[in-house]
């Protein structure tokens, strides 16, 4: 055979396995969850249930038979692509036609009298066949020349932007029309405007002597002083590593990867038990200054205390590579022409700084708007955008509407903040690292600067031992909230009990059923996330194909989302058919997958900008195809990517809060809500008991991650090789 | 489609291999897609639970125990657990709804979220336990009765020791005094409507409206204010006697209030979630529930409740419904959907909204 008919024969091979597919899902799958009420059909697949009188279900059968034929003629054919097309487009239209509890119009109801009794979400069927109408669709695009006619790549760009689609613009579509939705259902225009205009938002009062302020400006006053106060630390922090003789630069290093693993609410109560009213320091100070302990924690203060401490590691790390980037040799010319070092400091180095400040303070600014568990803990009567949402969801007074509305603000803000950032860093130039030799060294700080830096850092630092102290000690005592240091190992009990039985192990510890979601929720997350991430950096990187900016755009739109509209936009959009997941494991994993995936995708981005193209051509000429190239030429040399995307999922899976929250379910608990819920208990011992237990686990299993990936080999030589012969 | 560009070579020339990586491709996004229908397994309970925490993984672990069925517990508020059921109608992933107080079971019985249920059990049980069934038509249940009050800590408030309603209202308990939020929390929502029925209701709410230039934070589970008035969190706590009895047995210095002007009481409910998943096991649970076994637990789990079952022992903790001024609760009213949504709308608006 020659080349060109081996291609033919595959391609043949392949569009019959998707026609096979289908058919299996509309003639054999069940079609939906679980049958509708008073339906007894034959089958209950697509056929089985359109011949028994649901008859919006018929044309998503009939394509079968047309796609059979039309793709035997050509399926490179236009003809062939739009039938596949109009077939996704039917399936996606009855799913939404008919609800639950009944047709969304009544023309269906006329036309189908079954319509009334309302269908569930998909099943296996429906979901299959959706799979195979996309698979359908990108063999057909790529025979037609898309993606340069690889049908790998096409394949994976059709599915990426399906599931882009599905699991990240459809709820967040579903949450805005949820905002317009009146309290009697019907969409209007009138409600909307109301509650985005209502006092309890927008209100000012706590500046002109008040009780309290709006949500919105109690958010962006949180966000503001807290992105202030942890850039400042954060710069003091990276120029005492960089521009000083410090001598535990690694080890400060080490533990700014600490906030990351720390789940969230435990600072929170480490703070309580300091610094509440029955606090240690609380108490301390009442007696040294003889006045009655307050609630002074509660509220802005607290919270403000417990962001900046998570947040200063981050802003550290951006403005620590901001630092080190900055070329000594300009500092040196400064000096060189007689300026002192704080002018230097002042007209050099500080301009040169202010990228990184910019995007530090943006960075925190971001996070501290999309931070749950602390105001939760110990925002005492003081309410954020976040919590609000939360509460409108959870609360006994479920309001969708109000959710939806609140979390459209929240989202703005986060956009708008993102904006920003990509204008002020796009507008000058900053570049100083240019490749150039530059054999200086940087210039030392000035006296007076260093001895502010280190006056800020050390409070800083004796701040974060003192509340890592708490969360060591406090699971393994008896009651940390009373100071009673008795040692004990009750709570972990409590947590983890578990006895060998004759039918094996049997798990009673109340946090097992939360522990074991986690992990297999987390599991399966991480290897998903990096795969979609990975692969959709390699798609951006390498290949060239209709739409790619919009595309990349897309995926970075998931990134912005705060975890709490996230949650409840799922909530909006897949709590009601046809893709009915709530309650489910699944829900939580694509949820994990599609918040994650940008960060895979960066990380790949990065790593692929480092590998020259060259291989990847060489592979690809020697006759391997898209898919073959990235799993053996591709995969091997991006594995510190791998790596980063890997790790950073799995522990983000395990310690996110703000999305979850809305989405398990007393079948999948996660260990971040069980958390939570003792928290508001006051069962503080057990909340740390168990955050202690989750970061063991979080760090063993990055341990495991590193030994499984593996090192990237690059087979360098190791020794020089040959002799050095002296110049003649 | 594509972009024509035969100069650049990076993209893919067409050859072997595809498949393998296809089929994960394939693979990775079923998982994503399909991982819903795989549910329902076997011998399991969905239980929500309102009561303590504490009580709750007492419950599910002995129950556990006793019957190998494998119990799937959350502890909600009982409004939080009311407003997941109703959230859930149509397709239920609970099976019981165990605890709490009555009135927002009472609530879902009206609405038909919950089922009919006689039990061989209800024979055994106090009149008042009864008394929930009969007004619900045997939609739930009472397991156990309590009287609302509230605790102080003994090492903040100094003489004279409030013992009225109105005394929370004294200027000296300034952002000192917690309540939950009568939205998520059966027992502030029992306070709302004791007011209104020991006051009437326009005084009820000028009431709350006083008191809540004292209340430091409207928490979200009801028996979260005792426990921050047992660490000095806070002085006061509104809640139900049994809770702050519990603190001081567990050596708090929690003093326990019976108000002067007369309290309402909770009965303690349990209903069977219409159209759960595993029935069966529900109601073998039902059963179990209101054994005098079973209701023995409540105790061990530092909750001192008066049991329902005439044969359970009581706690010798519990305060004796016998020497509190009790109002006479009108269950049936301040059950009804109309009256509590009234109630709590006007709460938001004048009391929440001030937050």
């Amino acid at each position: 055979m020659t080349p060109d008919e081996i291609r033919a024969s595959r391609a043949a091979r392949e569009k019959l396995a998707w026609l096979v597919l289908l058919a299996l899902a509309v003639l054999v799958l069940p079609w939906h969850q679980s049958l509708p009420t008073g339906s007894t059909p034959l089958f209950p697949s697509a056929l089985g249930l359109a011949a028994e009188g649901r008859g919006w279900l018929w044309p998503v059968v009939l394509a079968l038979p047309l796609l059979v034929w039309a793709g035997f003629r050509d399926a490179s054919s236009r003809l062939f692509l739009n039938i596949v097309l109009a077939g996704f487009a039917i399936l996606v239209l009855q799913g939404f036609a008919v609800g639950l509890r009944g047709p969304a119009f009544d023309v269906l109801a006329t036309v189908f009298p079954a319509a009334a009794q309302g269908q569930t979400g998909f099943g296996w069927g429906g979901f299959v066949a959706g799979l195979a109408f996309l698979g359908l669709i990108a063999h057909s695009l790529a025979l037609r020349g898309f993606c340069r006619g690889d049908r790998f790549s096409a394949t994976a760009v059709v599915f990426i932007v399906a599931l882009l689609g599905l699991f990240v613009f459809f709820p967040i579509l579903k949450l805005s029309m949820a905002a317009f939705v009146g309290p009697d259902g019907e969409l209007a225009f009138g409600p909307f405007i109301g509650r985005v205009l209502a006092p309890e938002i927008w209100r000012l009062d706590c500046l002109t002597g008040g009780r309290r302020c709006g949500v919105v400006i109690n958010s962006l006053m949180l966000g503001i002083l807290a992105a202030t106060i942890s850039t400042a630390l954060g710069l003091a922090l990276a120029l005492i590593v960089a521009r000083t003789s410090f001598r535990f630069k690694q080890t400060l290093r080490a533990l700014s990867i600490l906030p990351i693993i720390t789940p969230p609410f435990v600072v929170g109560v480490a703070i309580i038990v300091l610094f509440g009213r029955t606090g240690l320091l609380t108490q301390f100070g009442a007696d040294v200054f003889d006045v009655r302990p307050t609630r002074w924690v509660y509220g802005l203060t607290g919270i403000l205390m417990a962001q900046v401490l998570a947040f200063t590691p981050i802003t550290f790390l951006v403005l620590l590579g901001t630092v080190e980037a900055i070329n000594p040799t300009l500092e040196e010319a400064s000096q060189t022409l007689g300026a002192g070092p704080v002018k230097t400091f002042f007209k050099i180095t500080w301009p040169l700084l202010r990228p990184g400040i910019a995007a530090a303070f943006l960075l925190a600014f971001i996070e501290s708007l999309a931070d749950f568990g602390n105001p939760i803990v110990l925002g005492g009567g003081y309410e954020v955008l976040s919590t609000r949402i939360f509460f409108a969801v959870a609360g006994a007074r479920y309001d969708l509407g109000h959710a939806a509305t609140l979390a459209m603000l929240l989202l703005s803000l986060t956009l708008i903040a993102f904006w920003l950032q990509s204008r002020w860093l796009g507008r000058k130039s900053y570049v100083t690292v240019t490749g150039k030799s530059d054999a200086g060294l940087a210039s030392t700080l000035p006296f007076g600067l260093k001895g502010v830096a280190w006056a800020v850092v050390i409070p800083f630092v004796i701040f974060t031992l003192g509340v890592y102290a708490v969360v060591l000690v406090g699971g393994f005592v008896h009651d940390i909230g009373r100071w009673d240091l008795t040692p004990t190992i009750a709570h972990l009990r409590t947590a983890f009990a578990f006895e060998v039985g004759t039918a094996g192990f049997e798990f009673y510890g109340s946090a097992w059923n939360s522990m074991k979601t986690t992990l297999l929720v987390s599991a399966i997350a991480a290897p998903l996330t990096t795969a979609v991430g990975i692969m959709t950096a390699w798609l951006v990187a390498r290949q060239d194909f209709a739409g790619k900016n919009a595309f990349e755009f897309g995926t970075m739109l998931s990134f912005a989302i705060p975890g709490t509209v996230v949650g409840v936009s799922y909530v909006a959009a897949f709590n009601v058919p046809p893709v009915d997941i709530t309650g489910t494991a699944a829900i939580l994993v694509i949820c994990f997958v599609f918040r994650n995936m940008p960060v895979g995708m960066r990380a790949g981005l990065a790593a692929f900008a480092q590998i020259d193209r060259s291989m990847e051509e060489a592979s690809q000429t020697m006759g391997a195809g898209g898919g073959v190239t990235l799993r053996r030429i591709v995969l091997p040399l991006v594995k510190p990517a791998v790596f980063t995307a890997l790790v950073y999922s799995f522990v983000t899976a395990m310690t996110a809060v703000s999305a979850v929250i809305f989405l398990v379910s007393a079948r999948h608990n996660m260990a971040t809500a069980y958390i939570m819920g003792r928290v508001e208990a006051g069962e503080y011992a057990l909340a740390i008991t168990y955050s202690t237990v989750l970061m063991i686990v979080m760090i063993v299993c990055i341990v495991l991650i590193q030994l499984l990936v593996g090192a990237r080999k690059l087979g360098r030589r190791r020794e020089f090789q040959g002799q050095i012969t002296p110049a003649e | 489609m594509c972009r024509e560009n035969p100069g650049l070579s990076q993209c893919c020339t067409i050859s072997g291999g595809k498949k393998l990586r296809k089929t994960t491709l394939l693979s990775a996004t079923l998982v994503g897609f399909v991982g819903a229908p795989l549910a329902a397994s076997a011998n399991e309970l969905v239980l929500y639970c309102s009561v303590q925490e504490e009580w709750c993984r007492v419950m599910a672990e002995s129950f556990q125990r006793e019957t190998g069925v494998n119990v799937l517990m959350t502890r909600r508020s009982s409004g939080e657990t009311y407003a997941q059921i109703k959230a859930e109608e149509g397709q239920p992933r609970g099976d019981v709804w165990w605890g709490g107080t009555g009135d927002p079971h009472l609530q879902a019985a009206e609405e038909g979220l919950t089922a009919v249920y006689e039990s061989p059990m209800l024979a055994e049980l106090q009149d008042w336990a009864l008394s929930q069934a009969a007004a619900s038509g045997n939609r739930t249940v009472g397991i156990y009765a309590g009287a609302l009050g509230y605790g102080f800590n003994t090492d903040l408030v100094d003489d004279p020791a409030p013992a009225c309603w109105a005394d929370l209202l004294d200027e000296r308990f300034r952002d000192d005094v917690q309540v939950a939020n009568p939205n998520s929390s059966g027992t502030a929502y029992t306070l709302l409507a004791t007011l209104v029925q020991i006051m009437g209701e326009d005084e009820a709410f000028e009431f709350l409206g006083q008191m809540d230039e004292n209340i430091s934070q409207y928490t979200q589970s009801g028996a979260a204010p005792i426990r921050n008035a047992a660490t000095g969190e806070t002085a006061i706590g509104i809640v139900f006697m049994h809770d702050a009895v519990a603190q001081a047995v567990q050596g708090a210095p929690i003093a326990t209030v019976a108000p002067c002007e007369g309290t309402g009481y909770e009965i303690g409910s349990m209903s069977l979630i219409e159209g759960g998943p595993n029935p069966e096991n529900a109601r073998l649970f039902y059963d179990w529930a209101l054994s005098p076994a079973a209701q023995a637990l409540g105790a061990e789990a530092n909750s001192f409740q008066v049991p329902s079952n005439r044969n359970s022992p009581v706690p010798p903790e519990s305060p004796s419904l016998d020497e509190i001024t009790l109002i006479d609760y009108d269950f049936v009213t301040y059950g009804s959907s109309e009256t509590r949504e009234r109630l709590l709308s006007r709460w938001d608006d004048e009391i929440g909204a001030r937050r």
